[in-house]
């Protein structure tokens, strides 16, 4: 079902982003880099609480837990196609940072967005510290694996 | 006319003494033969030192995940001041490096010469590997021996005149090649071992480092930070006047690719992440604590 569901995101995206590419005016395509950076923005927020608990720098409270990794599953399952229009690139939009391959490559795009919800789920269904420890790996490859290729080093 | 042959004999003679002299001390220098003398190689300690050594980020064809990490066929290509380099198949196949005997990998890792006897360019950071104990490389040609072979042919480099003579190298290596640590004193085991990751295997001077003009790591600015091979934006400095983070928010990252914001690597960095999140947790600390020890550089 899942993989349905990122398949279905890709066969739209692959059409919306051809469509609208010259009909978004500057202002609009402004609107959505900074639509993307706020889902960003709650992605950190989340992973925040995951992510010290992990480290132990605050202690490990499973339904704050569950919560913030319950967010990451619902933030990626969006249908994120408005956020992304082509001619939002960096270069292309002030403070984009995203990478022109990602038009080109968005099935490994949406790869790791589905990778993301896989082990933000598995996040969630962890009742204690380990299995939250165990879930970290695998977001963390999910962000990485997306920003390695796409998004433009500083 | 008898004077000026003098003169002119005189100017062959020292010419040729000088091209003899610079054939001399230019020439690639192997191993001695009795390095690996007595090793036996482990394929299960040889995958430690694979991802410690982070072959991966440059052998893998780009874009690889997961497995695919594992088929070191080559092919990334690497844009510098001197020429761009393409990364070459290095996995167990015809096209890569079936046959090579551990020395073969011992001289190509820690003196930067092929069996072939001619010098790599230093992009391949054998002046890092340089510090590799023999054992562990004994150890990584077990491993590498098993991982998938792939036919994808090699890439020629594209470098200009004169960085297109191999043999100059031999004047780079006189210059910059050196075995010796730049953190001198490693007080206990964790911090030896930090050092052995972070100078040897790890390589990470290679792109935190400044370089001079002759591509030579200036080690007074040592892990102080870099602009890109590339050309495109900054490498940071790491040293610890400007990596303030605690000792589990390094450790983290290291593992996880997260910053304490919670922003996540990218680049060339989420490689590293990838290979580091294979290693113990005994290495990570060790690492941590040679960050902290480094002299902090502004």
């Amino acid at each position: 079902m899942k993989y349905l569901k990122a398949s279905l995101l890709v066969a739209c995206l692959g059409s919306a982003t051809t469509a609208s590419a010259q009909d978004m005016s500057a202002e609009d395509l402004a609107k959505a880099v900074k639509a993307r950076q706020a889902v960003m923005q709650l992605y950190a927020f989340n992973l925040g609480t995951l992510g010290n608990m992990a480290k132990g720098t605050i202690d490990y409270d499973m339904d704050a837990a569950q919560a913030a990794a319950g967010n990451l599953v619902k933030l990626a399952s969006q249908n994120q196609m408005a956020y992304w229009p082509q001619g939002s690139a960096a270069g292309e939009v002030e403070g984009s940072k995203a990478l022109p391959a990602i038009w080109e490559n968005m099935g490994e795009v949406m790869g790791h967005s589905t990778s993301l919800i896989e082990a933000a789920t598995a996040a969630e269904a962890a009742t204690d510290l380990a299995g939250l420890q165990a879930a970290m790996g695998g977001i963390g490859g999910s962000c990485g694996g997306c920003h390695k290729s796409f998004r433009q080093s500083n | 006319m008898y004077n000026f042959l003098r003169l002119l004999a005189l100017f062959v003679i020292l010419g040729l003494v000088g091209l003899g002299g610079f054939w001399v001390v230019t020439a690639p220098k192997p191993l001695p033969d009795d390095t690996f003398a007595g090793l036996t190689g482990d394929a299960t300690r040889g995958e430690q030192v694979f991802w410690a050594a982070g072959c991966a980020s440059c052998h893998s064809a780009a874009g690889a995940e997961g497995e695919d990490r594992l088929i070191l066929a080559g092919g990334r290509a690497f844009e510098t001041d001197f020429g761009t380099f393409h990364a070459p198949n290095i996995s167990p196949s015809e096209a890569g490096i079936a046959g090579w005997s551990v020395a073969d990998l011992g001289n190509a890792m820690m003196r930067g010469v092929s069996p072939g006897g001619a010098h790599y360019y230093p992009a391949f950071p054998y002046a890092s590997y340089v510090k590799a104990e023999p054992q562990d490389v004994a150890d990584l040609h077990a491993f590498m021996a098993t991982l998938p072979a792939s036919d994808t042919p090699n890439v020629a480099h594209e470098v200009g005149f004169p960085f297109n003579l191999r043999r100059i190298l031999g004047g780079w290596k006189l210059l910059f090649f050196k075995d010796d640590w730049v953190l001198a004193e490693a007080g206990d085991d964790t911090l030896a071992r930090g050092r052995y990751l972070v100078e040897a295997l790890g390589h990470c001077a290679e792109c935190h480092t400044p370089r001079n003009a002759l591509g030579g790591l200036d080690t007074s600015r040592w892990l102080a930070g870099a602009p890109s091979p590339d050309g495109r934006g900054t490498i940071p400095n790491i040293t610890p006047a400007h990596l303030d983070w605690t000792d589990v928010d390094i450790a983290a990252y290291l593992t996880t690719g997260f910053t304490p914001d919670f922003d996540s690597a990218g680049g060339e960095m989420a490689e590293v992440v990838q290979n580091m999140s294979h290693l113990p947790e005994a290495d990570i600390a060790a690492i941590v604590a040679y960050l902290k020890a480094v002299p902090a550089v502004e």
